[in-house]
Parts: structure tokens; C-alpha cells; sequence
């Protein structure tokens, strides 16, 4: 009868002592939080993709709260996160511009110089000799790291090329950084016009590993009404501080791989020939 | 020196010989559950020698000097259970308050440990190996040492069996148990290997 007594008592004391213990540091220990820091947060995706160049949304709104970062960061709650990150921050809402990932590669067709059967990752083969099996230098390679790399479905290899659905697109760009061959951009979204090609090589040689690479002919930038594009070390460049997405370069262009790629999901980019 | 001697057999035995993870099966869950990134594999390592030292010490004591004295030895299980459970409680939030840094580096993994069963059979081990302090807390800390070993070993396993090109019936976790029970078998060859 004792023992019973002195388990059920040992246990009962020591329960008391520790729940005390622990009830009086919770409030010596209490450590002060900024009550925005939680709202902040709610305004927030919670998608942690780190477009905003912090660790993650948590690590952003106290980033905001230190007066470290600005609002209006956070590309894939744009314009309603800023707003009510705003709100509760109580300062004027900042107009965010919304920007898309672009691949600036179309070519389905470009050729193979070797045959990769490595890890099925456009890292990796990047090992291959020169810069991945591909045969143009700057062609996607299409083994879909930057589809593994997004968090929001948005960028997917179709046709052996990656191709970004802008409407899923948020903009923290994770693609752009995984991307070996450094082909993916950011582009305004809704922009009409754009250059799907990245290849800087001479007209004749891209013509030799690609039907639809950019061969620098200077149509386009004949064309041109604005000064706004020019074809520099052999590659078609946009200024869209010029641009105002008239469309005539996209008519004359003999490759038809200027066009309006955001707004257009299909690949109905016709290769200039077929092989 | 005599003393010296135990306590290196005591280590080489906690982190080779009888590793709590690949030889006596304790603490599988977070193994399994959070080895699949090398950086946070050595996270909750650290959390766990932290927590198993910490551990070690206090049912030391409170076994010697409140459960022996009292004839409860029978209640050791529920006892250290109490014991660990607020002490993890208090520990995590005076790091909070008294080092921010070490909290935003332990502190997801500290609550995790809580009621992992390493850290409560480190503390009945203790018991049953009859240690005195200074060995329990070397045995608690080498223990979490072994843990963590196996921890980054098999989380670096897992991040090569990531990219392998393996049937679609094995990939992840039967994989991962596979590795895990091959890794176990190479551990086995460090048993009966004792300094005495």
C-alpha cells in the first residue's frame, strides 16, 4: 500500500513541479513577436520559392518588418500580396509589374552532335563534351531541370523543348536559375513580342544545327519603325523600352520565331524546314 | 587513466559497435523521416547528441537520488518519459530567448525529439548499465554522436539514390529501406569489437 502511495506521489510532485516550472519560464522566457509578423505572412503565397530572394516567405515578411527588404517583392503573390502587405504595414500599395519566365528557344529540331543516356537531367549533360549533347550551344536540351525546379507546374518539355504556360507562371524564376545553358529570361507579361532564340553563332553555322535559329539577317531590324530592334553579335535583340509590339518583325521574319509566345500555348511555330 | 579507457570503450562502443540507429533499431523514425537532405540530416544529428547529453545528465540524477533512494526503480520508463519531455520544453524555450541563432537552427528539430525513443533508451540504458555520471553523459553524448553518423551517411545514400535510374517499384522509400538495411549489415561487422 506505501509503494502505490509513493509512485502515485513521486509522480504527482514531479508532474506538479515541471508543469510549474514550465508555466513560469513560458512567461520569463516569452520572447516578444511583431504581431504583423503573422499577417504579413498570411498575405504572403506560402509557396516558399524564394523568387524573393529570401530563405522563404517567413523569412521574408520579417525581412519586411526589419525594414530590410521592400514590398512588392514577392513575384508570385504580385499585385494582391503587395496590396495587403501594404495594408498591414500601413504605407501607399506599390504597383508590382508582373513578369513571366520565357525559354528563349523554339527548336525542336535542332541537331544532336552525341547521343546522352545519362542522368535524365540537362545538368548532368551538360557535362557532354562542349555544352551538352545538342549541337546548337545555347539550345534547351529539353531533359526538364527547370520542370523539376518549379513549384507551380508552369514550365513542362514539349517537343524536347521547355516551354513556359504564362498564366501558371508566377515569376520567382527558380527555372532561370537551374537552367544550365542560361536560355530563360524574364519577360513582361502579356509581351507580344519576343526572340525565341539564344544562339550567337554565325548565320551559316546556326543554320547548319537548327531550322529555326536566328540566322542575323537584319529584316526585322529594316523593319523596325522604332529603333527598338537590333541584331547584335548575331542574335535578333529586343528594347522594350522601345517596343510597342507592332508586330512587323514577327511578319518579316523569314525563321517565324519572332512571335507573341506568351500568349500563344500551342506549338504551332512552323520549323522553317523540314529535315 | 583506468577511467580514460572506459570512457574511450564506452564511445567507440556507442558510435561503432552498438549504434543506437543501425544496431539496436532506436530513433528509426526521424532516420527515416528526415535523412532526405544531408544539411538537415546533420541538423537533427546535432539536435539529438544536444538533447541526448542534456537527457543522460538529468535522469542520472533523478534516477540515483529520487527513484534508488525510494525503492521505485520499477517506474524508471514513466518517470524519464516526465523528465524528457519537460526538459526538452524548458531547454527550447531558453534558447529561444538566450540564443536566437542556436533556436533557428535546432528548434524545428527539438520538439521532434521529444519522445524519440534513442533519447529515452540512452537514458535506460544508463540505468541498466549501471554507469556513473561521468560515463552516462559520455555515453549520452557519443550515442548522439553514433546517431548522427548514421543520419548524414544515409542521407547522402538517399541524395545519390535520387538521381539513379532504378524500376519505379523501388523508388523512394523501398529504395530507401533497402540502402538502409545494407548499411545496418556493414555496421554489423563492427560487433564484437571491444576495448577492454
Amino acid at each position: 500500500m506505501e509503494k502505490i502511495l509513493y509512485a502515485v506521489l513521486v509522480l504527482a510532485v514531479m508532474g506538479a513541479i515541471f508543469g510549474g516550472v514550465l508555466a513560469v519560464a513560458s512567461k520569463v522566457f516569452a520572447v516578444k513577436t511583431d504581431e504583423r509578423l503573422p499577417k504579413l505572412v498570411e498575405a504572403l503565397p506560402g509557396a516558399n520559392c524564394g523568387g524573393c530572394g529570401f530563405a522563404g516567405c517567413q523569412a521574408y515578411a520579417q525581412a519586411v518588418i526589419d525594414g530590410k527588404a521592400e514590398i512588392g517583392l514577392c513575384a508570385a503573390g504580385g499585385q494582391e500580396a503587395a496590396k495587403k502587405m501594404s495594408a498591414v504595414m500601413g504605407v501607399e500599395a506599390v504597383e508590382v509589374e508582373r513578369k513571366v519566365a520565357m525559354v528563349k528557344c523554339r527548336g525542336q529540331n535542332h541537331l544532336s552532335k552525341a547521343r546522352y543516356e545519362g542522368i535524365s537531367d540537362c545538368r548532368s549533360a551538360m557535362f557532354v563534351t562542349g555544352n551538352g549533347p545538342s549541337a546548337c550551344p545555347s539550345g534547351c536540351l529539353g531533359f526538364g531541370t527547370c520542370t523539376t525546379a518549379c513549384k507551380f507546374d508552369a514550365i513542362h518539355v514539349v517537343n524536347g523543348v521547355a516551354r513556359v504556360d504564362a498564366d501558371k507562371c508566377t515569376g520567382c524564376f527558380q527555372c532561370m536559375e537551374v537552367c544550365p545553358k542560361g536560355i530563360i529570361i524574364p519577360v513582361t507579361y502579356h509581351t507580344d513580342i519576343v526572340i525565341a532564340c539564344s544562339n550567337h553563332d554565325r548565320g551559316a553555322n546556326t543554320r547548319k544545327v537548327c531550322d529555326i535559329g536566328c540566322v542575323g539577317c537584319h529584316l526585322c531590324e529594316k523593319q523596325c519603325e522604332f529603333d527598338a530592334i537590333h541584331v547584335i553579335n548575331n542574335l535578333a535583340t529586343i528594347d522594350y523600352s522601345k517596343c510597342v509590339s507592332c508586330g512587323r518583325c514577327a511578319a518579316v521574319c523569314p525563321r517565324h520565331l519572332i512571335s507573341d509566345s506568351n500568349l500563344r500555348t500551342d506549338m504551332d511555330v512552323v520549323p522553317a524546314m523540314q529535315r | 587513466m583506468n577511467t580514460f579507457i572506459t570512457l574511450f570503450a564506452i564511445s567507440l562502443n556507442a558510435i561503432l559497435a552498438e549504434n543506437f540507429i543501425l544496431v539496436k533499431f532506436l530513433g528509426i523514425c526521424p532516420f527515416m523521416g528526415v535523412s532526405k537532405k544531408t544539411d538537415t540530416a546533420v541538423g537533427m544529428g546535432i539536435a539529438v547528441i544536444f538533447v541526448m547529453a542534456l537527457a543522460s545528465a538529468a535522469t542520472w540524477a533523478v534516477n540515483e537520488f529520487l527513484l534508488v533512494s525510494l525503492g521505485l526503480e520499477y517506474m524508471q520508463t514513466v518517470v524519464f518519459i516526465l523528465v524528457i519531455a519537460a526538459l526538452v520544453q524548458f531547454v527550447e524555450m531558453f534558447l529561444q530567448k538566450a540564443m536566437p541563432s542556436l533556436y533557428q537552427a535546432l528548434g524545428i528539430y527539438l520538439p521532434l525529439i521529444t519522445t524519440n525513443c534513442a533519447v529515452l533508451g540512452v537514458a535506460l540504458l544508463n540505468v541498466q548499465n549501471s554507469y556513473t555520471f561521468i560515463e552516462a553523459v559520455v555515453y549520452g553524448i557519443t550515442g548522439g554522436i553514433g546517431f548522427t553518423l548514421a543520419i548524414v551517411l544515409f542521407s547522402s545514400i538517399r541524395q545519390r539514390l535520387e538521381d539513379c535510374d532504378c524500376p519505379k517499384a523501388f523508388k523512394g522509400f523501398p529504395l530507401a529501406l533497402i540502402a538502409a538495411g545494407l548499411l545496418a549489415l556493414s555496421f554489423m561487422g563492427f560487433s564484437g569489437f571491444r576495448v577492454f
